[in-house]
């Protein structure tokens, strides 16, 4: 039996895998601080991933697009990958080479993958899903406190809150274990949609403030000048640990609630009530997730939640507070080792150049040779293949022609590049337009670390075999970056030796792993960073200070700005994105075991019963949306708790069922945070049939 | 390079800092327009909207401060006022001596407030007396509370919106207020009758006398107010909320044509092309003077065109909502008062709960709606009218709520296909028949079934299971095998 981690979301479930009586590994839930024994469906399936049928064994080569891939061994794919890459870089300069990475790679991956990226290939050019993620929240947090850490306290600690706030996350379906932590909480759910998280609130002492997509901003501004007037602000706390109220207030003031319901839709009452059990509990707490973050305003609204927080002297407070919840598995940590395009490893600053001294001296090189910051992921991705853009590109372990906004682009721009090069385990939607596929192990087939939402970092354990044929994401990089030159030492395929090499190379950074190893994760200890060597980690962040020099966290004045795009007659209705409970992300992993592909087969559109009528709608029948970008067909499903303005469709699917092919690649000014959560669109029955309406 | 165009903005007020502020965004380092904002209060500008909220004591008076507006283009001069305007010249005479020239100018001059003609209300020369306010601007306020002691009884004078919300602050703040309107009833404009006899029971239970359709005849200072029925409400101070008029001195004198305001087109010029006017002061066919929602949408329109922005901004007209900002009263009026006899009405008429509610609608979308103590119909069809959006069929469930449309899945039947545990898809049947396997406590059903083991908001519900199977089983736990 091996006790390892779930290979989807961000809680970093624990579970025992061990064989079953025909040999394959069964999964059962193990106790751990943030699942505590339990799993959701997702994690109880996840090792039959382990056996998807269409499991890639051999590397794909193929010369051109208009090809069939034909099946090579590693060392001719290694050459023609390196080869490739060899001759972009001198034909067209070391950015001619651009490197995609995820928030799902481990520590470990990340911080090789940024170091090929600086070091073999030269590039400025790389960066990550993440940006899709965790950007937004990650720009507000660092302004607020001069540090993010998704979550700064131990998840647990939420069960002691009066009330917690969540803006725009939905846990109950997205990551249902944490549910088990805000049982004794009442909550104030923020969400477009009656979810299940929002069902659980409404029926348990809470509140649903369902805001028109694209206003949340305006909404905790609201909240805000009703905490103040009523004077549920903490004016002790915000005299002694922050900065700014001033320049924040006259923004807050006005946003009285009966002007922000014109706006946002949320009764004026209902905004009251939420001030009042925020302002009045003793202990609380606000927390963000995508739905308020995925915004071309993404940074200021999380901005706007975090001044509410710091007006009711909830950050750094024990037993309060403000977080965000991370999303993907290692997406705390896949931020912070250096393949975002402005990172260097533990959090430091690619232009910083104490930083880029200290990171080249470990790597053995002359800091001048560190490229700068790159572009953003959608900048990078929207440009392949154009004049000013990368002519190869190698995605690893993502799939962004399902996951990037306005996806039908993506698929063009991958079209256009020389070279695509793609890891993964099966052949995703992004790989099947590659010229290279490297088949790679999946996560109970290798060992590595991934730091979760709460910033512990947890050790996934190798479980079983990857089937012959396959090899480590490591050992590719290993191998590619001894053919681009590198010496073997620099890129460790073993993870304990790379573990090693990050926790020295982060001593003293601000995401400190140096005091991180085999033998303390193994121990059981709870190792939350910064955890230095030779000290403590941190469970809890900010309890004596916040991390700006002045040790103050800073206020800062937003605005509401309308989204990127508005409606009119022709799009009169918003989408929004998000996920289902039976699947992960784009579906690669999750559409691949049977349980959960049957449960959620395929797309669907939630539509309020009175929109659908009025749009010719029947449940169950296929209905097409449509947007400035591109269309979805998906199943029509009535949902009297969704905003009549408002539709819904989840981006698990790929094809015509991709939600992205509707989004909107406008652009936050500060994260570069994609508008995921507003996309104007129409609707139109798809097809003759369909179950009678009910209703 | 082209010279940078001056554009003067006379009034600094909520309407003039926003259009300031817009211009700064659309032209943040002073390339295309240069602003100077001269307003006649001394101090910079406030939210006007608050001041009810200041009134009551919530917000402080320096609480009220708008955002500043840091652009190099912009100057802002105050306690400084616009004397006269030469449109020949394009010159702006102020009150120091001083000029300004223009390429541009604004009118966001606002409004006054309206003293009638009631004896002893006003002296000779217009202004008020002992005892006497308007609620209009900063120097008001202060004069409002300082009138307003706790306990003292004071006369609002005016039952509009802004009337109401005096009073209600008022009387929040533990002042005894008594309100006299002289029409029949309150808030005439935007209510019929039934709904403002509701609202008026409303007020009376949270401690305000209301007068309707009574004229005050004399105030009488240290005394109180003389109606026209012989009484006297006693009062130590009234506060006169009974209209405003459009400030227009200046472009009359000016030689521009006014009436109720200065009348403007689309692209918010008078009928000169180089004089605007936004806010309370203009006139336009669409409607939007006495509230700030039109004023500032004007001050966008009136940025992207004097910026070149946009070229194409147009005004035409505003969806008014008239939103009562008074505790303990949920008060939204939209859109027509009257909306006509193609308009199909819904009313829900309910003295005794102190709830009103008529929606009208014309050709599927809402033509007009007066919501009393329905607030989250009121938020509903504020989104709808603003929106012009498709109203439902159903117009009783969208005011009193309760949607009578079912979702298409997740209506269980109860019986064995009932799902109990939603993480995990376990249905009742499935508990049965782990049951049946020997499966007697939460844990045994969980390791068998998934049950509880995702969000665990479940729990209860198999643990009603297990002690309703234990009561009823009595078979032998089958042996394990």
């Amino acid at each position: 039996m091996t006790t390892t981690h779930c290979p989807y979301c961000a809680l970093q479930c624990a579970m025992h895998l061990e064989p079953d009586p025909e040999g394959r590994p069964r999964v059962r839930p193990a106790d751990f601080p943030t699942n505590r024994g339990g799993l959701c469906r997702k994690g109880w399936t996840s090792a039959e991933v382990l056996d998807a049928p269409d499991r890639l064994t051999t590397p794909l080569v193929r010369a051109s697009r208009d090809e069939e891939f034909t099946p090579v061994d590693w060392d001719t794919a290694l050459d023609h990958v390196a080869g490739g890459m060899r001759r972009l870089g001198s034909e067209h300069g070391p950015d001619a080479v651009a490197v995609f990475g995820s928030g799902g790679l481990t520590n470990e991956k990340a911080y090789l993958l940024g170091k090929f990226a600086r070091l073999a290939l030269g590039t400025s050019r790389i960066d990550y899903n993440g940006r899709f993620c965790m950007s937004a929240a990650a720009t507000a947090g660092r302004r607020a406190f001069g540090l993010d850490r998704g979550l700064p306290f131990p998840l647990s600690d939420l069960g002691g809150a009066d009330v917690v706030l969540l803006a725009g996350a939905n846990p109950a379906e997205t990551m249902p274990p944490m549910m088990g932590h805000l049982t004794a909480p009442r909550l104030v759910v923020v969400d477009p949609r009656r979810t299940a998280t929002a069902e659980h609130a409404r029926t348990s002492g809470g509140l649903h403030l369902a805001p028109r997509p694209g206003t949340d901003l305006a909404l905790a501004l609201a909240l805000l000048h009703v905490v103040h007037a009523e004077g549920w602000d903490d004016s002790d706390y915000v005299a002694a640990r922050t900065t700014g109220f001033d320049r924040v207030w006259p923004h807050a003031a006005g946003w009285w609630p009966e002007r922000a319901e014109h706006l946002t839709g949320v009764p004026a009452g209902d905004i009251r009530r939420a001030a009042r059990m925020l302002g009045t509990a003793s202990r609380a707490y606000v927390l963000t997730g995508r739905g308020t973050e995925q915004h071309s305003d993404g940074s200021d609204s999380v901005s706007a939640w975090i001044n509410l927080a710091l007006a009711l002297g909830l950050p750094g407070q024990p037993g309060s507070g403000y977080g965000c919840i991370t999303g993907q598995g290692n997406g705390q940590g896949g931020r912070e080792h250096g393949q975002k395009a402005d990172q260097l490893p533990g959090y430091r600053r690619i232009d910083d150049p104490d930083a880029r001294a200290r990171v080249a001296d470990a790597w053995g090189v002359d800091a001048e040779t560190l490229p700068g910051a790159g572009p953003s992921a959608t900048e990078m991705l929207n440009a392949l293949g154009s004049a000013d853009g990368a002519r190869g590109l190698w995605l690893v372990g993502s799939n962004p022609v399902v996951s990037a906004p306005d996806a039908g682009r993506v698929r063009e721009r991958l079209a256009a590049l020389d070279l695509l090069v793609v890891s993964d385990f099966v052949l995703s939607e992004s790989a099947a337009l590659a010229h290279v596929v490297l088949p790679v192990a999946q996560w109970a087939e290798e060992t590595g670390t991934l730091t979760n939402l709460e910033g512990r970092v947890v050790r996934r354990r190798k479980a079983v075999e990857a089937p012959a044929g396959v090899r480590t994401d490591l050992e590719v990089l290993h191998a590619l970056a001894g053919r681009l030159g590198q010496p073997p030492e620099r890129f460790p395929a073993d993870p304990d030796t790379a573990l090693a090499e990050l926790a020295s190379v982060t001593g003293g950074a601000a995401a400190d792993y140096s005091g991180v190893g085999p033998h303390r994760l193994d121990s059981g200890e709870e190792l939350y960073w910064p955890a230095p060597a030779g000290g403590a980690p941190t469970p809890r962040v900010f309890l004596d200070s916040f991390a700006h020099p002045d040790g103050r966290a800073r206020f800062v004045p937003v605005e509401h700005t309308p989204p990127a795009e508005t409606r009119d007659d022709t799009y009169p209705l918003v989408a929004t994105t998000g996920r289902l409970m039976g699947h992960y992300q784009t579906g690669a992993q999750t559409r691949r075991v049977a349980e959960l592909a049957e449960a959620e087969p395929e797309a669907r559109v939630e539509v309020h019963p009175d929109t659908a009528r009025h749009h010719g709608l029947a449940a169950g029948g296929l209905a097409r949306v449509s947007s400035r970008r591109g269309s979805v067909l998906a199943r029509v499903r009535l949902s009297p708790g969704i905003r009549r303005d408002t539709v819904f469709l989840p981006f698990h699917y790929g094809g015509e069922a991709a939600a992205n092919n509707l989004t909107n690649p406008a652009l936050d000014p500060v994260s570069r945070m994609p508008e995921f959560k507003v996309s104007a669109v129409r609707l139109e029955p798809a097809d003759a049939g369909g179950e009678e309406e009910r209703g | 390079m082209t010279r940078t165009r001056h554009i003067v903005v006379v009034g600094h007020g909520m309407v003039g800092a926003r259009f300031a502020e817009e211009v700064a965004a659309r032209d943040p380092r002073g390339e295309r327009v240069r602003l100077t904002l001269v307003g006649a209060e001394p101090e910079g500008p406030y939210n006007r909207v608050l001041l009810s909220e200041a009134v009551n004591g919530q917000l402080r008076p320096e609480e009220l401060a708008l955002p500043e507006v840091a652009a190099p283009n912009v100057t802002a001069r105050s306690g400084v006022a616009a004397t006269a305007l030469d449109r020949t010249a394009r010159r702006v005479h102020l009150d120091d001596g001083g000029e300004l020239d223009y390429d541009e100018l604004v009118l966001a001059t606002g409004a006054d407030p309206v003293f009638p003609p009631v004896r002893g209300l006003t002296d000779a020369g217009g202004r008020p007396a002992d005892g006497v306010t308007a609620l209009r601007d900063m120097a008001d306020c202060r004069r409002v509370r300082e009138l307003s002691r706790a306990g003292s009884p004071l006369v609002v004078l005016g039952g509009g919106v802004l009337g109401l919300e005096a009073a209600r602050g008022l009387n929040e703040a533990g002042a005894r207020v008594a309100l006299v309107e002289g029409a029949p009833w309150l808030m005439r404009r935007q209510l019929g009758r039934e709904a403002a006899g509701i609202l008026a029971e409303r007020f009376r239970s949270l401690g305000v006398q209301v007068h309707t359709w009574r004229v005050a005849e004399r105030w009488v200072p240290g005394r109180g107010l003389e109606l026209d029925d012989g009484r006297t409400l006693a009062a130590d101070g009234v506060v006169v909320t009974a209209g405003v008029r459009a400030r227009t001195g200046l472009a009359a004198d000016s030689g521009l044509a006014v009436d109720h305001g200065v009348p403007v087109g689309d692209t918010l010029a008078t009928a000169d092309p180089r004089v605007h006017a936004i806010g309370d002061c203009a006139q336009h066919p669409g409607g939007g003077a006495g509230l700030v929602a039109p004023g500032w949408e004007m001050a966008r329109v009136l940025a992207d065109l004097l910026t070149g922005s946009d070229p194409g901004a147009r005004y035409t007209g505003s969806r008014d909502i008239t939103r009562l900002k008074a505790a303990g009263v949920d008060l939204t009026a939209l859109g027509a008062a009257e909306p006509g006899e193609d308009a199909e009405t819904v009313t829900v008429s309910d003295p005794g709960g102190g709830r009103y509610a008529a929606l009208s609608v014309r050709h599927g979308r809402v033509a007009g709606a007066v919501l009393l103590g329905f607030p989250e119909a009121a938020a509903t069809i504020g989104s709808l009218y603003t929106d012009d959006a498709p109203v439902p069929e159903d117009r009783l469930a969208l005011l009193v709520g309760g949607d009578r449309s079912e979702a298409d899945t997740g209506t269980d039947s109860g019986g064995g296909d009932a799902t109990v545990c939603h993480c995990n898809a376990v249905t009742r049947g499935q508990l049965e028949s782990a049951w049946l396997e020997g499966a007697r406590t939460r844990c045994d059903l969980a390791e068998r079934t998934r049950a509880t083991t995702g969000c665990g908001s479940c729990t209860r519900d198999v643990d009603a299971f297990v002690s309703a199977m234990s009561d009823r089983d009595t078979t032998p736990v089958p042996a394990a095998t």
